[in-house]
């Protein structure tokens, strides 16, 4: 241990007088510094996913379906599965980087709770910290569209806007998802959370087969969840022939999302932190 | 409180001292039906170093996290800076230290990354906290361990590390939680250098601890809280004068009972405290009285002549120890 017996720096005169024009920026930054130490294996992680989705997906299963019954209404199924896919990854994302993350920042590392010791709010802690996780989810969703391009999944370059629609899908998840994870306890909500809404999201949102095939009172839990509006618009716009009400309609409805989601974040952290 | 970033709408009205740095009248925090601090007054200038000491459940921190301004005040009026923390919250935030009681340290970053990243918080500038960093490390003994993962270290360092990590805003207050509960004996000295360092440079500090020890060593002047009210307020010395007597005989005796040897010493001393596991005599002068316990035929199993500390005073004022 240094012996070093220097004064200490702290003095009453020079001070930061006023909060930073944008603290948010500096949570994002802090976010960032941690992801320093990772990315590596999170971005090998992010060109492995798409590769194995197109080739037990695509490949494998897609070479059944079109020979057996010649792709889904046309379409080769390679086409129609990977922006479904695309869209379900983001999902997974979201979950990923907001549910653990979240309430560990809150319970464990008590990493929030660093932040509100600074000129830092509440506000800025959401800002900063879904910024990070939207361009986690931006990052992964031009992976997998890069690769799949590279695999002839796309047949035009509408399939550019999918970028915009996944990370909107993504965050539609997310925001809401701060808001519950603000609120956990234990980890026990998210396996709930995983095992029995994720899960039958992936499966039954229209990412595999289309949602006309599920029994009819089935149909309205695609339409209500997020995932299913990401999937068909994604689908709509890479398959080179979108149907812009649709799409937009889609928008529209994850900007809501989002938008709900932010407020009950809001509120959850104010309720979890400010006490 | 705005948990938000507010916008100053005008100048404070209640104080214009600057050398005011705390204020509260009545101040109260509720949690439900609970309260948790009830009513107190208390005030705080500049370069003094001002305790709360109590009990766990007293209502330290508490106070702590509403003068910290992350807690809403639910009764009463609080200042800092001359500030409501209600309306003014992030820019009182911006001239506060804050060491909380439980470390909230990145233990998956290194030291330094630490002090960067909290520095950003404040909006420096990264040239500025890579400076500022290089002096603080050497403050808190750390440089050799700039680079190496905060987990690791043990909790005297990391404990340095969040009173450093504290500092890089160079704040005009600094608010310390039980600065140095769990750590060995060692450590504790090592940090209470530090902190009387950062006294003499005029830095405000204001503490809670339910160590005596640390409130003698550190505090100019203190509050004794008990049950969310203060029960005493004045510097150690001058408690110790007005709440209890020079010195203090312990006697421990061979049986579970203290009790009714207390009724055998009856009238040594000025007083007489009987504790579960031993007798505390106070008077002027211990080894009269231990002399005169001697005479009545008391055989105690070992009898101790010390100086009266802020845990006589303590104890005089609620009737408890403070550490059990």
């Amino acid at each position: 241990m240094s012996t070093s017996l220097s004064t200490p720096t702290p003095r009453s005169t020079t001070q930061p007088r006023q909060a930073t024009p944008a603290p948010w920026r500096r949570v994002f930054g802090s976010w960032l510094t941690a992801y320093k130490r990772t990315w590596r294996g999170s971005i090998f992680g992010r060109f492995l996913s798409p590769v194995l989705f197109l080739l037990s997906m695509g490949l494998g299963l897609g070479g059944l379906v079109d020979k057996s019954a010649g792709g889904v209404g046309g379409v080769p199924y390679l086409n129609f599965v990977v922006p479904g896919i695309l869209a379900a990854q983001a999902m997974w994302v979201a979950m990923g980087e907001s549910s653990y993350p979240v309430m560990g920042a809150i319970r464990w590392n008590m990493k929030y709770h660093a932040m509100l010791a600074t000129p830092v709010g509440i506000d800025d802690i959401l800002l900063g910290h879904l910024t990070y996780v939207a361009m986690q989810i931006t990052g992964a969703t031009a992976i997998f569209i890069g690769v799949a391009a590279l695999f002839g999944s796309f047949g035009s370059w509408w399939v550019l806007l999918c970028l915009p629609i996944t990370v909107l899908t993504g965050m539609a998840f997310a925001v809401p998802v701060f808001a519950f994870s603000a609120k956990q306890e234990s980890d026990g909500g998210f396996n709930i959370l995983f095992r029995f809404i994720m899960t039958p999201l992936f499966l039954f949102s229209g990412v595999f087969f289309p949602i006309d095939q599920l029994p009819a009172v089935i149909r309205p839990i695609a339409w209500v969840m997020p995932l299913w509006h990401g999937v068909d618009a994604n689908r709509s716009l890479a398959l080179g022939s979108p149907d812009v009400a649709g799409v937009l309609g889609h928008t529209a409805y994850l900007v809501v999302a989002i938008v709900i989601g932010a407020l009950l974040a809001r509120r959850s952290f104010t309720k979890r932190l400010v006490v | 409180m705005s948990p938000g970033p507010s916008v100053a709408i005008s100048c404070s009205v209640t104080d214009p001292d600057p050398n005011l740095m705390l204020y509260a009248t009545g101040l109260t925090k509720n949690f439900g039906d609970f309260t948790a601090v009830d009513g107190i007054d208390f005030a705080v200038e500049r370069g003094e170093s001002f305790g709360f000491l109590g009990p766990n459940g007293a209502g330290k921190s508490s106070t702590m996290k509403m003068v910290g301004c992350v807690s809403p005040v639910s009764g009463g009026e609080l200042r800092v800076f001359g500030q409501d923390p209600a309306t003014h919250g992030p820019q009182i935030r911006a001239r506060l230290g804050v060491v909380p009681q439980k470390d909230t340290l990145d233990e998956e970053l290194t030291v330094q990354e630490n002090l960067w990243i909290y520095g950003r918080y404040f909006g420096l500038s990264r040239s500025e906290v890579r400076s500022r960093t290089t002096e603080l490390l050497d403050f808190a003994q750390l440089t050799d361990r700039a680079k190496s993962k905060v987990e690791p270290l043990s909790g005297g360092m990391k404990r340095r590390l969040t009173i450093a990590r504290s500092l890089i805003s160079r704040p005009e207050i600094l608010l310390l939680d039980e600065p140095t509960t769990g750590l060995d004996p060692q450590a504790r000295h090592v940090l209470w250098d530090r902190l009387f360092r950062l006294k003499r440079s005029g830095v405000t500090l204001v503490l809670t601890t339910h160590y005596m020890d640390e409130a003698e060593q550190l505090c100019d002047r203190l509050v004794v809280m008990d049950h969310g009210k203060i029960v005493a307020e004045g510097s150690p010395r001058s408690l110790i004068t007005e709440y209890s007597t020079r010195e203090v005989l312990e006697l421990r005796f061979d049986t579970d009972d203290h009790a009714h040897h207390g009724d055998a010493i009856a009238g040594i001393g000025e007083r007489i405290e009987v504790l579960p596991d031993r007798l505390l005599v106070y008077t002027e002068d211990g080894d009269a009285a231990a002399a005169a316990v001697h005479q009545r035929g008391v055989q105690p199993l070992s009898s101790l002549v010390r100086r009266s500390t802020l845990e006589d005073v303590f104890l005089h004022l609620t009737g408890r120890t403070l550490v059990d």
